[in-house]
């Protein structure tokens, strides 16, 4: 098994003519499983036509009804990623990854609230990642994202981090040991998201096919400190711990009164320190986690 | 990005906010003649520089005379003004707002942020303005006052009373507080602000509601739909060498170490910056090259981390995941050579075509120190430097 997705997800492509979207679909395609997993593109101007071989249809509706497909990769520009996601909530997919970075953040404040809204009155949830996220792999099974696919290699071993180039150190280490991933997940960076820290570390928990995890966070915001106090009661798998940003100048990429409504719990040594209390094996070392990691097994 | 006060006060005042009347100017002549127009008997001289702790700092002067004027505006303009926010070198300061004098019978506090636990705008008041929040939060927490915000309802009346009664608004004054407190909120989100903080809100005698500072910074992923915003920006308060490396899609941040460091991805940067220390030495910047780490954009990043004179040595750290590790050794070998560079450097590349990219590099003749881990590579700097 695996999180959130393996060889059998079908996958709905947003934004599959653009640049980057050509450019990322085509390396999906290769990967594993790919050419089977990715059954649609969307664009309204390009509906009917093709791409790598994949149909493009007009709308995520019409794609999920014509290929089953109920998993949406997002590469939509910034002004309109969030009504990208939202056009896939409103086609009642079970999970939206959204790759694009620079969305503006009021429009995230207003698609993860009608999000909420939409499941408070009794609709579909739709489970988002991202965005700002390198995506999701199983290895071996399936890559939707912007990973390099070829650091990967099927196993037991999960992994998680808001950040891109971090989560594939972390992959490459463990690689590099023999030890392989069950699942890799990079959250993404910026401040209102989808699936945070601790929603994946219960999908981890869950798994049989997971033996332990490596969770990697950085400075600001309180994801990592409230998804460790979740793991302290109830994980039931060893974790390696990183926090990035210790040398972090103060107050640079946040104003002070961001840390304020946080509890001055943002720091990276306060995190560190509450995820060490709550029985992470943490390290200051990044060049550590996969070592120490194998160690826990 | 951050602006002035005198334009934060401008979009208040857009939005309906109570501001004192003010002029901006950028001479000692202009400040008097500011006064002149605007009468009275009493003006404020404000220093105007994107740093908060102005007033401690000796920036905001009360002028009882036009002479007073003159010389408060003579001793502001072109000081380096030192506040906890400038650092020790202070920031010059180029523009001054000259305004009418308040009747102040209370000073509150009030600001807007996006909260990330809740998803929502917090808005936060408290009845002790006009000095450093933080302070407040860390004595006495129970005097900030805080409610959030559904931005799909807006902010309610419910919830502009919770603050105003919270922080202890007289009667006569509370809707006109409530009022400001909605006009600040939608003020907020219209403007797709990430922080817009008044401090001091003040109560003036009559009875009215003001505010006498504003505090703005804006959400950079929105600037392409806020040309009125963008259009504020004072490029004479940024980080000049921040700013070039903007120019070519890096961000950089200048630390007070002296390894200098190349990275791609903030978190893998900052993972750097922490191995760097944790091995004994400390880093000079923060540098992320993002995806496209072209010939060019290490060029230009190189020249950016030699600027500062207290680089004694450089240290790359690139996973080379889509971009491959021959590019990035191409990139660093054509740096290192237009820049003449005369520091240790050390490389560390992981992924694709890891074999090829240190091939080049050992084949460039430069004395260029390969590294397999982040820790190796940080050891064989802090090695290099001492």
């Amino acid at each position: 098994m695996s999180i959130f997705i393996n060889k059998d997800t079908r996958i709905i492509t947003q934004g599959i003519t653009g640049k980057t979207g050509q450019f990322h679909t085509e390396k999906c395609i290769e990967y594993a499983n790919g050419k089977n997993c990715f059954v649609a593109g969307v664009n309204p101007k390009k509906a009917g036509e093709s791409i790598f071989g994949v149909p493009i249809f007009g709308s995520v509706k019409e794609a999920a009804a014509e290929t089953g497909a109920t998993v949406s990769v997002i590469y939509v520009p910034p002004p309109g990623a969030a009504a990208a996601i939202w056009e896939a909530v409103e086609a009642d997919l079970d999970f939206v990854i959204c790759i694009t970075e620079g969305v503006p953040v009021r429009d995230m404040l207003m698609v993860r609230n009608k999000m909420k809204q939409k499941v408070a009155a009794g609709g579909k949830e739709t489970l988002l990642l991202g965005p700002n996220c390198p995506g999701l792999i199983t290895p071996d099974e399936v890559k939707i994202g912007i990973m390099p696919g070829h650091i990967h290699m099927k196993g037991r071993i999960g992994v998680v981090s808001r950040s891109g180039t971090l989560t594939y150190e972390a992959v490459g280490q463990l690689t590099e040991l023999g030890l392989g991933q069950s699942s890799a997940v990079g959250i993404g960076g910026d401040p209102i998201n989808g699936l945070k820290h601790i929603d994946v570390m219960k999908a981890f928990n869950d798994d049989p096919e997971t033996d332990a995890v490596i969770m990697i966070g950085e400075i600001g915001g309180p994801d990592e400190a409230e998804a460790a106090q979740w793991c302290k009661a109830n994980m039931q798998k060893p974790i390696v711990g990183f926090i990035a940003g210790v040398t972090a100048p103060a107050g640079k990429r946040m104003g002070h009164a961001g840390a304020l409504i946080s509890g001055g719990a943002d720091t990276a040594n306060a995190k560190l320190a509450i995820m060490e209390e709550c029985g992470f094996t943490v390290t200051r070392d990044p060049s550590e986690m996969g070592k120490l990691l194998k160690a826990l097994l | 990005m951050k602006i002035h006060e005198y334009q934060g006060k401008q979009i208040l005042k857009k939005f309906g906010v109570s501001v004192p009347r003010g002029i901006h100017c950028t001479t000692v002549d202009d400040a008097v003649k500011a006064a002149e127009t605007l009468g009275g008997s009493v003006w404020v001289v404000k220093a105007q520089i994107h740093a908060g702790g102005r007033g401690k700092g000796g920036g905001v002067k009360v002028a009882k005379s036009l002479e007073q004027v003159r010389e408060y505006a003579n001793q502001i303009l072109g000081m380096q003004l030192i506040t906890h926010q400038t650092g020790a070198e202070g920031q010059k300061v180029r523009n001054l707002l000259v305004e009418e004098g308040a009747d102040i019978r209370h000073e509150y506090y009030c600001a807007a942020l996006t909260d990330r636990a809740t998803q929502s705008v917090a808005m936060m008041a408290s009845s002790e303005g006009g000095m450093d929040i933080e302070e407040v939060a860390h004595k006495t927490p129970e005097k900030i006052i805080k409610v959030f915000i559904n931005p799909l309802v807006g902010m309610t009346d419910e919830q502009a009373r919770t603050l105003a009664d919270g922080i202890g608004v007289p009667e006569a004054s509370k809707a006109q507080a409530m009022d400001t407190f909605k006009k600040l909120y939608t003020c907020y989100m219209e403007t797709d602000a990430s922080l817009a903080e008044i401090n001091p809100l003040i109560l003036e005698g009559n009875g009215n509601i003001k505010a006498l500072d504003a505090k703005f910074n804006f959400d950079s992923n929105s600037l392409f739909r806020q040309e009125e915003i963008v259009a504020m920006r004072d490029l004479d308060e940024e980080d000049p060498d921040e700013l070039e490396a903007s120019h070519f899609d890096l961000t950089y941040i200048s630390l007070d170490g002296n390894i200098g460091c190349l990275v791609n991805g903030a978190g893998l940067a900052m993972a750097t910056m922490d191995t760097i220390k944790l091995f004994g030495a400390e880093p000079a910047n923060f540098l992320d090259v993002g995806g496209g780490a072209t010939t060019e954009k290490v060029t230009e990043a190189f020249k950016i981390m030699l600027k500062n004179p207290k680089v004694k040595g450089i240290l790359v750290n690139i996973f080379g995941g889509i971009m491959r590790c021959d590019t990035i050794a191409d990139g660093v070998v054509a740096a290192a050579r237009e820049t003449h560079l005369s520091v240790p450097l050390v490389v560390r590349m992981k992924g694709t075509n890891e074999q090829i990219g240190k091939q080049i590099l050992k084949d460039s003749g430069l004395p260029i120190i390969s590294a397999d881990s982040m820790a190796e590579a940080a050891t064989k700097i802090v090695a290099a430097v001492q």
